[in-house]
């Protein structure tokens, strides 16, 4: 049968031939990941299983990077579980210090996932490395544990929606207002269970960057996958990133989606998703004039140097509202290098900007940046649960990092290009 | 496997940090988890848990992270049996894999009142309301779950399955 993208993927990972959706199969895994939070679970389960070592060495990444520098004593005792099973193990790519950036945004810069890969992680957006082409989906942090044990899990082959964007983006929209106007749309369980697959001229023309950041929100409209056919573009940023030997692998023809949407995205302005769903999604200029006391930039989403140009661009000579704490996180230690060398962090410093060490922190309400009762924030981040940076009684909205950043220095929601 | 408890109802989309705050995955005790479930939905909700209950969810129970802090934190709290009209995908595989019976049961799920007696009883697949008398249906446990349910979970599942490479190699 004709495969679609991901059942092709999967179908590269196992033997047993791949015959529908629903199907349950077995598959090989390129990479295993786990992060501060869940690999201490991740850990007790595989000491549980009687493992004794984990399948490779080289295919498993611990990134602490959540709670990191750590916060307390307790998440400093995570931390240390982490640790000491990484030299026990001798796992090569174990992450903490100055070498550790956010997951999503650290892995594909070392390279270590590419196109055609299969990779599981103890982190929910770890369908980010969908945007290179990647079947990468979360789990919890015992099948994690399993495919650490095993180097292969079970996976119930998905059904597929494809999303074709048409259109001319307009000035300051870009990768994070796709992905939030297609939540708006479909809703947070609208591809439940589902694979998405991002098509059409517009993904085409998008940074693999880009690609990252839309892939990162697949799981907010409860999608397994959110996948991008690998092109040129991909395998260009595979070789820059020291990988060799990537193919690009592509649906067949006639292959089979459940649901097929075609959007146009010509004439959309910047998209808000408002609190306290990620599918509570308003054009921005619905909600002019509403007051700021807290501006995020950074994350998984949109912590990488694509996104703190952009933001860069609207704050150079300016300065964030004196009501508004700017917080501006680099993803990681690579980004955090390339914003001060060129220049961005005289235009965040200059603007009032607290420029901190890539970490998760304020995005799940950890640390550096916990929001008081009664406050709202505006945050490149991908979730604005109640609670999820901090009082139960506070809000998030979701925005790109130009939204994030004029609204930053109006003191209000703001298009940017209204300032 | 039998459960009988009162129901404790629950809306759409409840999300993990709904379920358990980040603020408390600084451990993984679930005694601890547990006094802490439902924290972010409201606080101090977990009083009103007893042993046994049936936590009674609408659509897509369990969006979010992948934290499996949240079905720790139910079973901690004392509850067995999640019933939902559906469950986020991450969270249905925790679920499992935790040793949590989850139960897929659309819309029958409007049949279940906030504080209604329940008994679930899993093997014939089917939920009876002892304060309304009304039977609501349910899915049996798919085949690759039962498994994994037999083996007690995924840790012993593993454990069989490395115990049989070894002897292999």
């Amino acid at each position: 049968m004709p495969h679609n993208l991901a059942q092709k993927i999967l179908q590269a990972h196992t033997d047993e031939e791949i015959t529908g959706s629903g199907q349950i199969v077995t598959c090989r895994v390129s990479l295993v990941l786990a992060n501060d939070i869940t690999a201490p679970l991740a850990i007790k389960s595989f000491k549980g299983m009687g493992a004794a070592q984990v399948f490779d060495k080289d295919k498993v990444a611990l990134v602490c990077d959540h709670f990191t520098p750590n916060k307390d004593i307790d998440s400093a005792e995570q931390v240390k579980v982490v640790r000491d099973f990484a030299r026990e193990m001798g796992v090569t790519h174990y992450y903490e210090g100055g070498d550790c950036g956010v997951e999503h945004a650290l892995l594909p810069e070392l390279g270590l996932v590419g196109p055609r890969d299969i990779v599981v992680g103890a982190d929910s957006h770890t369908c980010t490395y969908g945007g290179l082409g990647a079947f990468a989906t979360g789990m919890g942090s015992t099948d994690i544990a399993g495919a650490m044990a095993l180097g292969e899990t079970w996976f119930k082959v998905p059904t597929t929606i494809r999303v074709e964007y048409t259109g001319q983006l307009e000035p300051f929209v870009g990768a994070k207002d796709l992905i939030l106007h297609l939540i708006g749309r479909i809703g947070v369980s609208g591809a439940l269970y589902q694979a998405l697959e991002f098509c059409g001229p517009v993904i085409d023309a998008l940074s693999i960057e880009g690609r990252m950041t839309m892939a990162n929100m697949a799981i907010e409209a409860g999608g397994k996958v959110g996948l991008f056919q690998a092109d040129a573009k991909t395998l260009a940023y595979c070789a820059a990133h020291g990988r060799t030997g990537d193919k690009v692998l592509k649906a067949d023809p006639g292959a089979e989606y459940e649901q097929e949407l075609l959007l146009s995205v010509s004439g959309m302005g910047p998209q808000v998703a408002c609190p306290h769903l990620p599918d509570n999604v308003r054009p921005v200029d619905e909600l002019k004039g509403l007051r700021v006391d807290q501006a995020v930039i950074g994350s998984c989403t949109n912590g990488r140097i694509e996104d703190l140009r952009e933001a860069a661009a609207v704050l150079k000579g300016r300065r964030a509202h004196k009501n508004v704490r700017l917080i501006i996180l680099p993803a990681t230690p690579k980004i955090w290098r390339q914003a001060m060398d060129e220049g961005l962090f005289s235009i965040f410093l200059d603007a009032g900007a607290v420029v901190g060490p890539p970490t998760c922190g304020p995005c799940l309400g950890g640390h550096m940046g916990i929001l008081a009762g009664g406050e709202r924030c505006i945050a490149t981040t991908n979730r604005n649960f109640r609670g999820r940076m901090g009082s139960l009684e506070s809000e998030v909205y979701l925005a790109n990092p130009a939204v994030a950043a004029a609204s930053a220095v109006a003191g209000e929601i703001i298009h940017p290009g209204k300032l | 496997m039998l459960v009988t408890g009162k129901a404790h109802k629950v809306g759409a989309h409840i999300d993990t940090d709904a379920i358990i705050p980040a603020r408390f995955l600084v451990t993984t005790d679930s005694a601890v988890l547990g006094a802490n479930c439902m924290e972010g939905l409201e606080p101090g909700w977990v009083k009103r848990v007893s042993k046994n209950d049936i936590l009674v969810a609408d659509e897509n129970f369990g969006c979010g992270s992948s934290r499996e802090h949240a079905p720790i934190a139910i079973l901690g709290a004392g509850m067995p049996v999640v019933v939902a009209k559906s469950f986020a995908r991450i969270f249905y595989r925790n679920g499992f894999n935790m040793g949590l019976v989850l139960l897929e049961v659309g819309d029958g799920v409007d049949k279940l009142r906030d504080g209604d007696k329940l008994e679930v009883d899993t093997e014939a697949g089917q939920i009876r309301n002892l304060t309304t008398g009304e039977n609501v249906a349910c899915a049996k446990v798919p085949p690759s779950m039962q498994e994994l349910v037999d083996a007690g979970g995924l840790v012993p599942y593993v454990k069989k399955r490395l115990a049989h490479k070894q002897q292999g190699a």
